[in-house]
């Protein structure tokens, strides 16, 4: 059996759904396949969306008109501003959510959403005629013809779980593997890695003394992720968290136990991500740290079921509940799921562009940890941008890239198609080297234009977005232009608060600068001031006190541009450019850099070899 | 990065009577005026003469042409200096530049330059990849045989110290639940203060690395008559050959080189010297104190068929405490000196010198009795400049110089960023402005030993830190 559709999407996973919803969205027939319908984002491992450098994830997939955002905010049962102590630039929101409640809601967008709809079965061929996709085909037999195609497998292709000495091949929570794809794409022509991740057990909540434990409380005002999110429809009661720690006890077992830890025994040959260690991890990397921290955290509302944050492992279930039975609070701990390690096969992410699209195959786009990535939002980010450019090129538009200087999804896509990787890949703040300009607050700012320009965004909001940018200018502008002289009443108020008196008129802007003085302070010397909406404020405060850093930033990124602009046609032959060193005629020739920028990230790829690039294609634009 | 500024000799750097500097970029006329202030009111393609100063002082007299973009060799706002030649003073001139702003050329950047901004005929491509890739192979192994030695030691050292607390603070900005920064500012700031002071003193041994690398800038002083011409004349034997002649020009040679024994002096003789022979005061005074205060060392010439005059205690008294090898010429005629005497005049120039210690072991209190005329003592000379510099250890890698100024250029801008941090911890600002000026300093440092950062940072953050759930 036959049926024509324009784009399918494998997997409906964070990946899938955000691919899925992005391309029906922008008109395109879309059907999303999954192996079960129960499994629709499902969140197999940690029970929460944001944290560090992740929450900015969050903000751009929602800038962009991605759904992650707007999701969570409806199932959070916890949220947490992260690191207020620090600058603006790594302030990052994370949510506790209700598992089974953000897995729902999805579902019933997905099949709610017009254009999309949802098949239960697994794929197991791709077909592909001339290097241009032309459908899929379902373990049953059926085919569907597409003009575009995005892998969304996540975790699921030739996975295998392993608890102890125990594996099966199964997906996360015991959901079927995917066989057949990893064979299908190789025949493609694509290269495969193996990678292992793992999660901690799930205990029972009943079984748990929290009164050893300390208590962890979400913010007292909730901060939405999605700058749709209306924040007082949102306040809330919260769930809570507890912190207890493991002990000389717990690390004791688990060093006599090692050999029976498939990761020290040689039974899993997947590369594990260090963001993630198993708890036998630390304690042998980290052998002078005497307790690790370990956050108990609720699953959901409807479920007894707690998430040991810390622990995970692929020690045997005996071992399991010994380790935990140690742990403060957890003396009497009932498992209710073990830990386990998986591993699974996943494509080397440098076979594909910017895009998100095979470089050697139209229309075949892959998105989240199947591109060697790890986490929810880093796969929706992927999801989001395979989506959109998938619909753009079938629309016969030019496709979205982003680039490392205007959101953490440009960094995370070039480091995954420009970088050599060889572990599931987190991202995280220090990765982002322009990050004081990518900030969460700033995330609708950064990225809104594209998200209108890809036709996600409603014209209405963007006109939203263009006013708040205008009010944000003028009001700094206002600022630095309004003068305030050393008269008696503003000496007072700077002794007041604790600041230098005047020798000399200064401005509001140099005020706001002294790190004691805000906005909301200075109102008694700008009386007549206009009420701005906060996130207005906000973003006028941060530009006026980090102005210098800002700055200094932005040179930095002006020139980063330059190199970024410098586009390298698709068809520079580089065996014609005779000046360039081996190994980085290699590396050049399989990754095919978009830009001279990209290229001079390529690890192999030397200055010297950037400047014959730039030589060579000088000559070649005279031809 | 390809719109700043660049500045490079546009000759060699030998000792040549003229040398060329070539600046280009955005800001050329900016950075060039601060040395030349005529710069601003000169018209594109006309040369001007002058003196480029430095702050109050002067350090050279030079031609400068302009070149306005796009009609220049880069098609950028162009400036050439046509300065006095050799590694010294084009060096001076180059720090300078730096100091303003602009940055050290990469091998075959001008050109590249051109060639970006279309200025090159197309024809040329081959030719000039071939300079810069040949350039490249240049510094590469100019830079790999840095990699040795103490500075390499030490500039390793700190890089792992700013990674490791660089890598502290990310950690605990990416796990802030795990890891608290409580408290570590007060200890970050005695760190920063102990990385500050080991930049400081690696910018000095850089300085001194100078002397053995471009040479010991050494002023011959004594009275009329003691033979100094001669023996400029005898160290630059057939040197002289390939010395521009300067007679009748205005560019006069201020140093000439001459390579000895596994080290080279830049002996500086203006002609100024010669001018004004008869006028003995000013030779003792004005000269003497100008050159001697710049010099690396001060050969002092005395004549022992002559007595010890008024003159020879007043030039022993302003050369005092400096780097200063006395030589007693011509010892073929028959002496007229006295021994008290002279040991008064060693005893002027170098009076901490312990009168009991063995004063043989100390060139500056050794006399080497030469005839420059038959070159007698010449090898104790050269056994004695050894000794005063190079302290046994004679360094025979060969080096660019150019790499070097680039090290020191690294190390500025490596001390400039961590004095950034330190005024970001004065004014309490989050870690996490910290670690941008740190990461620079970090890079910078790269710079120096050839390594890039990649993904170093990361490795550290996991190598050193247990984060994760």
């Amino acid at each position: 059996m036959k049926t024509k559709t324009d784009i399918c999407v494998i997997g409906a996973g964070h990946a899938g759904c955000e691919a899925a919803l992005a391309a029906a969205r922008l008109g395109f027939k879309t059907i999303v396949f999954t192996v079960s319908i129960e499994s629709i984002a499902l969140m197999p491992c940690n029970p929460n969306i944001g944290g560090t450098s992740k929450g900015h994830l969050v903000r751009e997939i929602d800038a962009l008109g991605g759904e992650m955002a707007k999701n969570i905010d409806k199932t959070f049962i916890q949220s947490k501003m992260l690191n207020l102590s620090k600058g603006p630039a790594v302030h990052s929101l994370r949510a506790q959510a209700d598992k089974l409640a953000y897995s729902n809601t999805m579902r019933e967008i997905l099949e709610n959403q017009e254009n999309l709809s949802i098949k239960q079965g697994e794929i197991v061929d791709i077909l592909v005629e001339n290097n241009q996709v032309a459908g899929v085909k379902t373990f049953t037999g059926n085919i569907y013809e597409c003009k575009a195609v995005i892998i969304c497998t996540g975790t699921y292709l030739n996975a295998r779980c392993l608890c102890g000495e125990s594996i099966t091949n199964t997906g996360p929570n015991g959901l079927q593997a995917a066989t057949h794809l990893t064979g299908v794409l190789q025949k493609l022509g694509i290269n495969f890695r193996r990678f292992k991740t793992g999660t901690p057990a799930r205990m029972d909540k009943r079984s748990l003394d929290f009164s050893k434990m300390a208590p962890q409380p979400g913010d007292e005002k909730i901060i939405p992720f999605s700058f749709s999110t209306d924040p007082a429809a949102i306040q809330k009661e919260q769930a809570l968290c507890y912190l207890t720690y493991t002990n000389e006890k717990t690390h004791e077992i688990i060093r006599e136990n090692l050999n029976r830890s498939p990761m020290y025994s040689g039974l899993i040959e997947g590369t594990g991500t260090r963001y993630c260690p198993s708890i036998e991890d630390k304690i042998v990397k980290f052998a002078d740290k005497d307790r690790h921290q370990v956050f108990l955290e609720p699953e959901g509302l409807s479920t007894n079921e707690m998430y040991v944050s810390g622990m995970s492992s692929s020690m045997p279930e005996d071992v399991q509940i010994a380790m935990y039975r140690t742990v403060p609070g957890m003396e009497n701990c009932e498992i209710v799921r073990n830990a386990y390690a998986i591993e699974y096969d996943c494509i080397d992410p440098a076979q594909l562009n910017a895009t998100l699209r095979f470089k050697e195959i139209t229309g075949l786009y892959s998105a989240g940890q199947i591109n060697g990535s790890s986490g929810y939002e880093e796969a929706a980010a992927q999801g989001l941008i395979a989506g959109i450019n998938a619909a753009l090129s079938l629309q016969g538009r030019e496709e979205l890239v982003i680039d490392r200087s205007e959101a953490y999804i440009g960094v995370l896509i070039d480091d995954l198609v420009t970088k050599e990787n060889f572990e599931p890949y987190r991202m995280m703040t220090s990765r982002a080297e322009y990050r004081l300009l990518l900030r969460q607050d700033n995330a609708d700012l950064r990225l809104g234009e594209k998200g209108f320009i890809a036709g996600l965004k409603s014209a209405a909001e963007f006109e939203k977005l263009n006013k708040k940018q205008k009010s944000i200018q003028d009001e700094v502008k206002r600022l630095k232009e309004t003068r305030i002289g050393a008269a008696g009443y503003v000496q007072d108020f700077l002794v007041l608060h604790e600041s230098a008196p005047l020798r000399s008129a200064v401005s509001l802007a140099d005020l706001l600068s002294r790190p004691e003085l805000d906005y909301k302070k200075l109102e008694l010397l700008d009386k007549e001031r206009d009420l701005l909406p906060e996130d207005v404020v906000v973003q006028v405060e941060i530009e006026i006190k980090y102005e210098g850093y800002i700055e200094r930033q932005k040179r930095q990124v002006n020139q980063f541009k330059k190199m970024e602009n410098r586009k390298i046609p698709s068809e520079l032959n580089y065996d014609e450019v005779s000046s360039l060193r081996l190994e980085a005629r290699q590396k050049l020739k399989t990754l095919r850099p978009l830009s001279i920028g990209q290229a001079s990230r390529i690890s192999g790829v030397s200055p010297a070899d950037i400047a014959v690039l730039l030589v060579y294609m000088e000559q070649y634009r005279g031809r | 990065m390809l719109n700043d500024t660049i500045a490079a000799p546009a000759t060699a750097m030998i000792n040549s009577g003229i040398g060329i500097i070539r600046i280009s970029g955005a800001n050329t006329i900016k950075i060039t005026s601060n040395l030349f202030p005529d710069l601003e009111k000169m018209k594109s393609h006309t040369i001007r003469y002058g003196f480029l100063i430095d702050g109050e002082n002067i350090i050279d007299e030079v031609m400068v042409s302009l070149m306005k973009a796009p009609n220049s060799y880069t098609r950028e706002d162009v400036v050439e200096i046509n300065c006095h030649g050799g590694t010294r003073m084009m060096n001076s001139i180059l720090e300078c530049l730096v100091k303003n702003g602009a940055r050290l050329a990469e091998p075959g950047e001008f050109t590249k330059r051109a060639f970006l901004n279309g200025r090159i005929d197309l024809a040329k491509a081959e030719a000039v990849m071939d300079i810069i890739s040949s350039k490249n192979d240049f510094a590469l192994k100019s830079s790999v045989s840095q990699l040795r030695g103490a500075i390499s030691v030490a500039v390793k050292g700190l890089r792992e110290e700013i990674l490791y607390q660089i890598a502290y603070i990310e950690a605990a900005l990416d796990d802030p639940e795990y890891f608290s920064l409580d408290g570590y500012c007060e200890e970050l700031t005695e760190k920063i203060e102990v990385i500050i002071n080991s930049l400081n003193r690696l910018l000095k041994s850089a300085e001194q690395g100078k002397v053995l690398k471009e040479g010991i800038n050494t002023v011959i002083v004594g009275k009329p008559n003691v033979g100094k011409s001669s023996l400029l004349n005898f160290l630059i034997g057939e040197e002289r050959a390939i010395v521009t002649d300067v007679a009748g020009t205005t560019r006069d040679i201020l140093s000439e080189s001459v390579v000895m024994d596994g080290f080279m002096l830049n002996i500086i003789d203006t002609a100024g010297i010669r001018q004004t022979e008869d006028e003995v005061e000013k030779i003792g005074v004005e000269r003497t104190l100008k050159y001697a205060a710049e010099a690396d060392l001060i050969i002092y010439l005395l004549d022992s068929s002559t007595e010890i005059d008024e003159n020879d205690r007043r030039i022993s008294e302003l050369i005092k405490n400096k780097k200063v090898i006395t030589l007693l010429n011509k010892v073929d005629l028959c002496s007229n000196i006295n021994g008290f005497e002279l040991a008064d005049i060693v005893n002027r120039i170098y009076p901490h010198v312990d009168n009991l210690g063995d004063k043989s072991e100390n060139p500056q209190s050794t006399i080497i009795r030469t005839s420059i005329k038959d070159g007698t003592g010449i090898t104790e000379f050269s056994e004695a400049v050894k000794k005063m510099f190079l302290r046994g250890e004679i360094d025979n890698e060969e080096e660019v110089y150019i790499t070097n100024l680039r090290h020191k250029e690294a190390l500025i801008k490596a001390l400039e960023s961590i004095q950034q941090v330190k005024q970001s911890l004065d004014k309490k600002m989050p870690e996490d402005f910290l670690t941008i000026d740190m990461m620079n300093a970090y890079e910078n440092l790269g710079k120096i030993i050839g390594e890039q950062v990649d993904d170093d940072l990361v490795n550290e953050i996991f190598g050193k830190f247990c984060v994760g759930k």
